[in-house]
């Protein structure tokens, strides 16, 4: 990957950044602690440097999240002195919501989808950033780099406003919305190529460990705590398994794998059979799931 | 990127890896509906490699649940993302996909064929470099592919493909792709595009799209994705261009530093070079060019970063910096072709925002010169601008703008306009250029101002805006109104509707245009009289929202008031003081408001009389007991 493609990816993003908080009234950036918040996350401490960041991070926190994660959160905000609001569905956290129990879908809508629209809610937000990328999947291939939510937070793909140039039309009325994806034109390997480049720390989740594991509907699930219940039979046996994406502990799928650096891991991706997403269940709960989720307001 | 390591060397050995060289291509795929664009660019992916075993089994799955290609994949589905395009078969908006070669990495835009959805066409080719433009073989060139190809010329774009698909269906016929591809030749050469090659293939077989096909072996030209990897991209053109550097934002972290951050448009800068800042002319120096990590000694065409510069000036939002010796037009009317994306059509004199660079102005198209219709590339003479409609326009602004010509600079040389009411983004413009006569009109300010005439009428001036239909009762009402506050001592006057029409306004009629018209008029010479001091009242039936917020938008906060007077549409036709409802029923006058033409009511008026008043001399009383009020309320409560 050339210097030269990386600098334009960057150069697009911290444009797209800047013109968003010029335009926005109260922003946040949504900060999920994976590969691609921590990059989004890199290139806005660099928009507006020498500035601190001029806005707070979000994190909605499921409560499903691994420890690895949490504590990484956790580093980074100390390290840059970052304003970084935790947000939780209370109600949903009091009647027990969990991905065992409830399934996917539930906790998703109620811990994630419904969660960040009442975070959204709460601090009267009127712009967030998300790190979602075209290269994803296929209904967010379609979404635009600005995208409107109406005062419900939903996204009608069916009336989405002409993005021409590099002219974003960020006006809204009160209780309306914008969601803005600096990285929509980055791909996986893009990501990759610069955390190494310009090395930004990632999650160690994302490289190969002997981690305690069980098979189950042919996902690899990581057992990170006491609190998944085994069925009859699974026992935790410990593999050298890695993350390509991480999202909840029950719900994100690991792969084995010896790939336990950077090079390693770019090496592994070119030769993968498989997509990104392909370890998230919460995606091939329905189909068309994902454009479903994000409609009702799902990042 | 500076400090960057090798990080990554040890994947060198993967196929992609020496890809590069030949950079980054944005393109288009574009063309009538069912010409197989989305079925292309699936192709595209599939024979790329860029698939992966898990979306290979959904791509299975889908093609066999709601393919259209019957036991075969439906590589169509591979981009229609959206499950209302993947129920009908059909693209609604624009997909962007990535995928890479040896020679080249690639973002497709896959964009809709239906006329419904060009605006999500021509979001796609605005950021492309090139254009493959599909024709359907057996069916010829359609209206859309003169859309689009017409479309895809304005917008810049000057290396085209014309893929000639479906040559299965056609027998692989040479003769046909001949045809076709002269014809297109014929209707494109006035279009001014730099290189434009045809080639026959299949999407469906990908006959000629990755690899040579068998079936034509007369055509011995590249094959569509050979062709991909070898167009040219000027990606160096923008930097042999004159510095713009648009200001996005002030970084002033602390007292000590003020910088100005934005993407260099167009030329380079390096510390030390004397920049002219536009609009205002000021002339200063670029100190420093700061980005985290150290300081760089030059920035080029796409580079975001943060300049210092040498003077304490006034720079903000939106100016530019630019070279001293070849500066950025400034003006506040320019000539511009505008492309409509919205249902409501475009009317001249409505007001707009416009967005350009990184500066949103107050805007209205002045003039429109004419429409092009798109089938003969003829200038048809128009009032107004439908969906999808393309038009040369003159533009007038609020303050004046910094622009180049879109073919010179199309970074600093295009806008959008937006609807005031919905904030969507409603047209698309490219300036040819300025209009001279804007750099000689300067506003004159003299010194006896709105606030010295206030004074000595000892009055707030202000209007007084009455809409509703024609016999809700507005005339009365403001004539009681009138009276009452003249007898108190008040300056007063009323600017009816019907009384106007007999001079000022002599010349228009009742089309939605000249409405428009009309309102504006009536709402610049309502200012004028608020200026000199007075109390005004308007009774217009103004049956359009946009066109009172307009008028709202000429006056200070504090001076204008919305009065409803809502009356029912029954009781207005049963009172029909002056005989016109039974007249327009008897269809002898035409767009008659609230019969064939609509009214749109107000949503929060800031007074409605109606039904809540026992009488007209209440309602009076409830108006004059509000001017009254807003003559003791402090300018901060008036303001809100």
């Amino acid at each position: 990957m050339s210097d030269k493609h990386l600098d334009a990816l960057e150069a697009q993003s911290i444009d797209i950044l800047r013109e968003a908080y010029a335009e926005a009234e109260k922003p946040v950036m949504l900060y999920s602690i994976g590969k691609d918040s921590s990059v989004m996350l890199h290139l806005a401490i660099k928009a507006f440097y020498p500035a601190p960041l001029p806005f707070p991070l979000l994190h909605v926190d499921t409560g499903w999240k691994f420890r690895e994660m949490i504590a990484f959160r956790d580093a980074i905000a100390a390290a840059h002195r970052l304003r970084m609001i935790v947000y939780s569905n209370a109600d949903g956290v009091a009647r027990g919501i969990n991905p065992f129990t409830h399934g996917s879908s539930v906790h998703t809508a109620v811990m994630k989808t419904e969660a960040l629209r009442q975070a959204l809610a709460l601090y009267r937000f009127d712009l967030a950033f998300g790190g979602a990328r075209r290269d994803e999947e296929k209904s967010r291939a379609k979404e635009r780099i600005f995208s409107f939510r109406n005062a419900e937070h939903r996204w009608d793909p069916k009336q989405q406003r002409p993005e021409l140039w590099n002219l974003y039309n960020a006006r809204k009325h009160r209780g309306e919305s914008i969601r803005v994806f600096p990285l929509s034109n980055w791909t996986e390997l893009d990501i990759w190529h610069y955390i190494g480049a310009e090395r930004i720390p990632t999650v160690p989740l994302y490289f190969s460990a002997p981690r305690p594991v069980v098979e189950r509907d042919g996902q690899l699930i990581v057992v990170d705590d006491e609190r998944m219940p085994l069925r009859l039979h699974e026992a935790p046996q410990m593999k050298n398994v890695r993350f390509r994406t991480l999202g909840c502990y029950p719900l994100t799928g690991a792969v084995l794998s010896d790939a336990a650096t950077l090079p390693d891991v770019i090496h592994e991706m070119r030769l993968a059979r498989t997509s990104e997403r392909g370890g998230r269940l919460i995606d091939s709960d329905a189909a068309a799931s994902m454009e479903r989720k994000k409609r009702e307001g799902y990042f | 990127m500076n400090k960057r390591i090798d990080a990554v060397q040890g994947a060198a050995e993967a196929p992609e890896a020496s890809a590069h060289g030949g950079g980054l291509l944005r393109f288009i795929t574009c063309g009538s509906v069912d010409d197989g664009k989305s079925t292309l660019l699936g192709r595209l992916l599939y024979d790329a490699s860029t698939l992966k075993e898990d979306q290979l089994a959904v791509l299975a799955a889908d093609s066999s649940r709601i393919g259209t290609q019957g036991s075969r994949l439906d590589f169509a589905l591979l981009v229609d993302g959206l499950a209302a395009e993947r129920e009908q078969g059909i693209t609604i908006d624009v997909a962007y996909r990535f995928f890479a070669t040896k020679r080249r990495t690639f973002i497709a835009a896959d964009t809709p064929g239906h006329e419904q959805y060009t605006r999500n066409m021509i979001t796609g080719a605005s950021t492309a470099d090139a254009a493959v433009v599909l024709i359907d073989a057996t069916k010829g060139m359609l209206k859309q592919t003169r859309r689009h190809s017409f479309l895809v010329s304005l917008v810049g774009i000057r290396n085209i493909v014309l893929a000639v698909n479906k040559m299965d269906l056609a027998g692989y016929s040479h003769e046909l792709f001949r045809d076709i591809a002269s014809q297109y030749a014929g209707f494109a050469a006035h279009l001014g595009f730099d290189s434009l090659a045809a080639i026959p293939l299949s999407a469906l077989d990908g006959d000629n799209v990755h690899t040579r096909s068998a079936s034509m072996r007369w055509y011995q030209g590249p094959t569509l994705l050979d062709w991909l990897e070898t167009v040219p991209v000027h990606d160096e053109r923008l930097r042999m261009l004159p510095l713009r550097f648009p200001v996005q934002w002030v970084n002033r972290p602390s007292p000590d530093f003020r910088g100005f951050a934005g993407t260099v448009a167009s030329g380079c800068m390096r510390p030390g070079d004397r920049v002219r800042i536009q609009p205002s002319g000021a002339e200063t120096f670029i100190k420093r060019i700061v980005r985290k990590g150290g300081d760089m000694p030059a920035a080029f065409a796409g580079d975001a970063v943060t300049v210092v510069l040498g003077d304490e000036v006034d720079v903000s939002r939106g100016d530019f910096l630019s070279a001293l010796d070849a500066p950025a037009t400034v003006a506040d009317q320019f000539e511009a072709r505008v492309v409509w994306m919205s249902d409501d059509p475009l009317y001249p004199s409505r007001p707009y925002w416009l967005k350009s660079g990184r500066r949103t102005v107050n805007a209205r198209v002045t003039r429109i010169k004419h429409r092009i219709d798109i089938n003969t590339m003829a200038s048809v003479p128009a009032t107004r601008l439908e969906l999808n409609a393309v038009g040369l326009c003159n533009i007038g602004t609020d303050q004046p703008l910094s622009f180049d010509p879109y073919e010179e600079n199309a970074a600093t040389g295009c806008f959008i306009l937006i609807d005031r009411l919905t904030n969507a983004t409603v047209g698309a413009g490219m300036i040819s250029f300025g209009l001279g006569r804007a750099q000689h009109v300067h506003p004159q300010r003299f010194t006896v101002d709105k606030a010295a005439r206030a004074a000595l009428n000892a009055q707030k001036p202000c209007l007084l805006w009455f809409t509703g239909l024609s016999g809700s009762g507005k005339s009365t009402i403001a004539n009681l109104l009138e009276q009452r506050l003249h007898h108190e001592g008040y300056r007063t006057y009323l600017l009816d509707g019907d009384n106007l029409r007999g001079g000022l306004n002599r010349d228009l009629g009742f089309t939605e245009a000249d409405r428009i018209e009309n309102v504006r008029r009536v709402a610049e010479v309502g200012r004028m009289m608020v200026d000199a001091g007075l109390i005004v009242i308007t009774t217009l039936i103004s049956p359009f929202r946009a066109d009172r917020d307009a008028a709202r938008g000429r006056f200070s906060p504090g001076e204008f008031y919305e009065v409803y007077i809502d009356t029912p549409l029954e009781v207005c036709e049963a009172r029909d003081p002056k005989g016109l409802y039974k007249k327009a029923r008897a269809g002898q006058i035409r767009n008659f408001t609230g019969l064939d033409s609509p009214y749109v009511a107000p949503e929060s008026p800031d007074i409605r009389v109606g039904m809540q008043d026992a009488s007209v001399e209440d309602a009076v009383e409830r108006l004059y007991a509000f001017v009254v009020g807003r003559q003791t309320a402090s300018d901060n409560a008036a303001a809100k």
